[in-house]
């Protein structure tokens, strides 16, 4: 236990130092991006991996922290920073109604609510032109000019989402979660109030998705619909983080953000400009295959399955030598 | 009156088609318990072995149905036996490992088509696309009858063989229950694999019906994924019949909504309907009728 705090530190520590150290603005973008993706995979893993919830439309509470944070300066004229303090807490809003209706689920039926409920909320930020400027989008101009903010900012939130997930998975709620992805019949048997916790965990979830959604608006400056609310590239991103990870770990989320924001970026700049233009439009097929290969031979990710892939290693090098 | 009769007719003709997408759900659902989210990219696939018949040999779209159909069924084959089946004896926290993997499956054949047809908006132009006929005000439209009258005669020929056959006996025992039906002889695993492969040649045939109609790209799939899923909730998980009455009131539903609500909104009251059902109806139509 120890030597993990040790590891946490120091690799805090580092990522603290980086942007004093590398100037580059585009490493910093990249680095910012990650937190983002760090704060909604890891929320996404509470409720899915932890609670066993598994959410296809967690776009719906990002949207709306960053629609929180934008309306706040188009309609009433304040800075979209208040989105920060309101943006989770609007989100928590939304989700409550959410679960009121998801919940009656189970399993995939719940999955597949909530991905219908992601659609309904990008339908109605595309037609509801009065308060969300549809597809137009909104713009802002963002405060600062340095991402030095952005970065130290975006970091103490991904890193305040690890540790209160860390410590809600260690005290009772954290085990109710569990026994209600174990087995919800037995948990509810037992006098756990299934649907209240369940409620708990999408609630909390939720937050830091908005959260995420309104630091999101602050930092890119932009937003539409079909950028916030999407299904591919917010909803099913969020999954493949957490799977691609590991589903109910801790860090899992924060090696999946790296992997997958590292691979797409990877596509999208064709290899750094070194492959030919056409590999830049792969990266969604690449996307595909890597969610084939995970579930099929690492279904519990990257940290979940640590052991498998090291001694996989292990054995290569046994056998060259 | 007239719009309102006029809308009526719209939304049952393309009810009928959205009938034939849900029922190829349904019973992938029914018989493996999850829930398809590459359907409707299946469907796109269909629409784009379609418009290449169309395209390089003008074949007919209502002919490239015995074409499609059968390699539509052939690919569901294949996806269950080596994608999805082999997931059941992965170890894994998530149970929902196989609808994700539907996902990635949904995905990848996106980009394929992306990558072969580029993003850009395809069309089988033929001279009945735009025909129609009228009795007394109200038109109707030739393409969308023909698919109508294609999706009730393939629907009776599901019921036919699901009642009267052994082999559609056996995939609704599996459905049932699939250790009772593995224990009286059924090879349930090679009844999944018939089951998906089933299910995608229907939604290929609801391709190649729709296909005079509608424009064709890539991203076609996705919203074709949730009206499907949105007519197995409203009809009842696993109801054949419940999935036919769906498809047909999400196409009145939608074709009302377009017409009263505004056009924007059409995709919207399918979504509205969905969550109202959960609400108020959970289980779906079939709790009404108690079949």
């Amino acid at each position: 236990m120890k030597k993990g705090n040790l590891t946490v530190g120091i690799f805090a520590l580092l990522l603290l130092l980086f942007p004093l150290v590398v100037r580059s603005s585009y490493y910093q973008h990249l680095l910012i991006i990650i937190f983002i993706w760090v704060i909604i995979g890891s929320s996404w893993n509470l409720l899915a991996g932890y609670a066993g919830q598994v959410s296809f439309g967690h776009a719906i509470f990002f949207g709306v922290g960053a629609y929180t944070a934008g309306i706040l300066v188009t309609k009433l004229g304040v800075s979209a920073w208040w989105g920060m303090l309101l943006g989770g807490f609007i989100a928590m809003a939304v989700a409550l109604f959410v679960g009121w209706v998801c919940f009656r689920l189970r399993g995939p039926y719940f999955a597949l609510a909530t991905l219908a409920g992601g659609e309904i909320f990008r339908l109605i930020a595309i037609n509801w032109e009065s308060l969300t400027e549809g597809m137009v989008g909104i713009l802002i101009i963002p405060t600062f000019k340095s991402k030095l903010p952005y970065y130290y900012l975006s970091f103490g939130l991904a890193a305040a989402c690890i540790l209160a997930i860390h410590l809600i998975m260690r005290s009772k709620w954290g085990y109710y979660f569990v026994s209600i992805r174990e087995d919800q019949d037995a948990a509810e048997s037992m006098g756990i109030n299934t649907n209240r916790y369940k409620n708990i965990a999408l609630l909390v979830s939720a937050f830091f998705t908005g959260l995420a959604g309104a630091f999101y608006m602050n930092y890119m400056g932009f937003i539409d619909p079909d950028v916030v609310f999407s299904l591919h590239y917010i909803s099913i991103m969020a999954i493949l983080v957490g799977i691609v990870g590991g589903v109910a770990t801790i860090m899992g989320p924060a090696v999946g953000a790296v992997v997958m924001v590292g691979l797409q970026e990877t596509f999208r700049s064709s290899f750094f400009g070194l492959a030919p233009q056409w590999v830049s439009e792969g990266h969604a097929i690449v996307f595909g295959l890597l969610v084939i290969f995970v579930i099929m031979f690492m279904a519990n990710g990257i940290v979940g399955d640590w052991n498998k892939i090291s001694r996989l290693f292990w054995r290569r090098k046994a056998v060259r030598t | 009156m007239a719009v309102f009769i006029q809308t009526m007719v719209a939304g049952v003709l393309i009810g009928g088609v959205y009938s034939l997408i849900g029922i190829g759900m349904t019973l992938i659902m029914g018989v493996m318990g999850i829930i398809n989210l590459a359907h409707g990219q299946l469907m796109m696939v269909s629409m784009y072995i379609t418009y290449v018949l169309y395209h390089y040999l003008h074949l007919d779209p209502y002919v490239s149905l015995f074409i499609a159909m059968p390699a539509l069924f052939f690919l569901g084959c294949l996806l269950q036996k080596y994608f999805l089946n082999p997931l059941i004896k992965v170890d894994s926290v998530l149970p929902e490992n196989q609808v994700l993997m539907t996902v990635g499956i949904g995905i990848v054949l996106t980009e394929i088509a992306r990558f072969i047809f580029t993003s850009d908006y395809k069309a089988v132009k033929t001279p009945y696309s735009s025909a129609a006929f009228f009795i007394g005000s109200i038109s109707f439209s030739v393409p969308m009858c023909i698919a109508f009258l294609i999706a009730l005669l393939f629907t009776a020929i599901l019921f036919w063989f699901l009642l009267k056959t052994d082999l559609g006996r056996a995939i609704r025992a599996t459905a049932q229950d699939k250790e009772a039906a593995t224990l009286m002889g059924i090879d349930s695993e090679k009844i999944t694999i018939i089951t998906f492969g089933i299910g995608s040649a229907l939604v290929a045939s609801a391709g190649c019906l729709l296909m005079p109609i509608f424009y064709l790209f890539p991203d076609i799939g996705g919203p074709f994924t949730l009206k499907a899923f949105v007519i197995t909730i409203l009809g009842g998980l696993g109801s054949t019949v419940g999935a036919i009455v769906g498809g047909v009131v999400l196409g009145i539903a939608e074709s009302l909504g377009a017409t009263y609500i505004g056009m924007g909104y059409k995709e919207m009251v399918g979504f509205v309907i969905f969550v109202l059902v959960l609400v108020f109806l959970p289980g779906g139509l079939k709790r009404l009728t108690k079949i």
